[in-house]
């Protein structure tokens, strides 16, 4: 990351960056050496963000690769030697994470499941379809985002306890499968890019719009399904409030809640504390290397088209 | 459909034999669960929360009502409710603002043609994908006072450690500064799609005119990026108002109630104390400020935001 990865003056002429084309009419050197110096500066900015951002998440590794007497030692050590590989399996002893794991994995992927069959229904009506009140219950969806989910807390406690869903999985589950203000509103926007007039081609074959729903927009839109797909198990398996309120037995819990218990129990135990965080974050980002595509696309797309 | 024969109910048999009343049936089979869910989920609970917040309640007694008593006791004599509004006030204007303008920034540096874009752009948005939680368990541990890895690195530049967070001082922009660290890579991400909708002639007629990079900035992308960045705007106030995890992991809004918020003390006045009908009143309270400050800047917006030059 030096001045040698600046692309030569005529490429640099085509783009944005600020005075490039202004400036090229002056003479050449004087140019070249501002031009490096403001290459090397942003360079220099880019990586020093790069380090704020990646040093926390390397010192949480770190951290859980050490013996309880070397988390203290100062001046820090980044390597511990050997790395202490025991502090994982001696979490599970602590407390029961596999559970947490199968837990968060299960929620995560029914609430997924649920959120991708309901939000592409009912988005495609909202996208493609014409019928009455259509403009209405869309706007009444879209407000719905800004209704905090706290309003709502209580009155679902009651309700989930009234019908014996507390410590159960499914107040984290089943509301999936009918609908999210945010999933439909992202499906809509993917559906709006697919051609009208494969619709109309449908329509004249005989299809019904149902059967154009899932034989046509469903597979033309698995880079929105993927997007959504991806947020919705990130925000199912991120999410505290919920199973902090709805999940008060061990064995039903989460493992985002998981660790908040662990870092209450374990006494200052900084080694293991960390390495539950590694565990907990684990899954999610390895999921974001591999679909790190429609997730920086669907944020791009809501987030504009908003 | 039975046979009823009234002139409306002919009209809408008579619609719904029609394309347009088939192709209506099918919208509204698809947008069923939908319409339960709004229902039963959403509309129905909002509106118990509002009749709870007239009453007095503890979950196992039946609620009852007493008007606005929880709202007056709210307003005029608790004054923990007023050190939660201050508290998440803070808060809000200690990250939005900031957290914005960075991520501006930083999104403008990136949209330049650099190498390593992909990469940069990766290691920024790793915060983002890790949950609240662990990221709070991580910075609990980086903001330690004898061996945290921020005070050491504060010794090392020669100032004085701080005992972050048990500090009344300290503790809220100790939380302030982990969160936008957490979520500026969302917003990266919005702006730079947004500078790559910049349509390149505006800056190329501006060349021609001899504008400099100075005034391109503040003359076309600017204005070209508003619609942008009220969208960020919007969303990080409606987000940054319902801050909960932060707090519950890492202070237990302590020191002295110096980093409760509105909603960390719903959750203790419902769900450690059992004040169902209080809580749903603060939930209201919040529910309230959220929408104002929404319309507030969906009608400001007229002021600044461009939707073309």
């Amino acid at each position: 990351m030096s001045a040698q990865d600046a692309p030569p003056i005529g490429e640099a002429r085509t783009t944005a960056i600020p005075g490039a084309s202004a400036a090229a009419s002056e003479g050449l050197t004087s140019y070249r050496v501002l031009y490096i110096t403001w290459r090397v500066l942003l360079y220099a900015v880019l990586t020093l963000v790069g380090a704020t951002m990646l040093l926390p998440l390397l010192w949480m590794i770190s951290t859980s690769l050490k013996e309880p007497g070397e988390v203290l030692l100062l001046p820090p050590k980044w390597i511990s030697i050997p790395p202490q590989w025991g502090n994982y399996p001696r979490l599970f002893d602590v407390l029961p994470f596999d559970l947490f794991l199968i837990n968060s994995i299960k929620i995560a992927v029914f609430a997924t499941v649920g959120a991708l069959l309901s939000c592409s229904m009912a988005a495609f009506a909202f996208a493609r379809m014409r019928f009455p009140g259509k403009n209405v219950i869309f706007a009444i969806i879209l407000a719905t985002i800004m209704i905090p989910f706290h309003v709502t807390l209580i009155p679902l406690f009651k309700l989930y306890r009234d019908i014996g869903w507390l410590s159960t999985h499914l107040p984290l589950t089943v509301p999936f499968f009918f609908g999210t203000a945010f999933g439909i509103f992202l499906m809509r926007q993917f559906y709006l890019t697919i051609p009208q007039e494969m619709v109309e081609a449908a329509r004249i074959d005989g299809c019904s719009f149902i059967q154009i729903y899932y034989r046509i927009f469903l597979p033309l839109s698995k880079p929105g399904l993927a997007t959504l797909g991806i947020f919705t198990f990130l925000g199912s398996w991120n999410n505290l409030m919920g199973p902090l309120i709805f999940l008060t037995k061990v064995e039903t819990m989460t493992i985002t809640l998981g660790l908040t218990l662990l870092t209450n129990q374990s006494g200052g135990r900084w080694e293991l504390i960390q390495a539950g965080a590694v565990i907990s974050i684990l899954p999610i980002v390895v999921m974001f290397f591999i679909g790190q595509e429609h997730f920086i696309q669907g944020i791009a797309r809501t987030g504009i088209k908003g | 459909m039975s046979a009823v024969t009234t002139p409306a109910r002919g009209r809408v048999r008579e619609f719904l034999g029609s394309n347009r009343g088939r192709e209506a049936i099918e919208a509204y089979i698809l947008i069923l669960p939908t319409i339960l869910g709004l229902i039963v989920f959403t509309a129905s609970p909002v509106l118990a929360s509002l009749y709870y917040s007239f009453t007095r309640w503890n979950l196992l007694s039946t609620p009852k009502w007493q008007a606005f008593d929880n709202y007056i006791e709210l307003l005029t004599e608790d004054p923990l409710f007023w050190i939660t509004i201050k508290n998440t006030g803070y808060y809000v204007l200690g990250t939005v603002p900031t957290g914005t303008v960075l991520a501006l920034l930083l999104a403008i540096a990136l949209n330049q043609k650099i190498r390593f874009v992909a990469v940069f752009r990766t290691i920024y948005f790793l915060p983002v994908v890790s949950s609240v939680v662990a990221i709070s368990v991580l910075w609990l541990w980086l903001y330690q006072s004898d061996f945290g890895l921020v005070n050491e690195l504060l010794r090392s530049l020669g100032f004085r450690g701080v005992r972050w967070l048990s500090s009344v001082t300290w503790a809220m922009p100790a939380i302030i500064i982990m969160s936008i660290w957490h979520g500026l890579g969302y917003n990266i991400v919005i702006f730079i799609a947004g500078l790559q909708g910049i349509p390149q002639d505006y800056y190329e007629a501006a060349t021609v005119d001899g504008a400099n990079a100075w005034h391109k900035f503040i003359n076309i992308t600017i204005p070209l990026l508003s619609p942008v960045t009220f969208f960020v705007l919007t969303l990080s106030v409606i987000n940054s108002f319902q801050v909960f995890a932060q707090a519950y992991v890492m202070t237990r809004g302590g020191p002295v109630n110096a980093t409760k918020t509105i909603v960390y003390y719903l959750f203790q006045q419902g769900f450690e104390n059992f004040h169902m009908g209080y809580a749903s009143a603060l939930a209201y309270v919040l529910f309230v400020i959220i929408v104002s400050l929404t319309l507030f800047q969906f009608w400001f917006q007229r002021r600044w935001v461009h939707y073309e030059l």
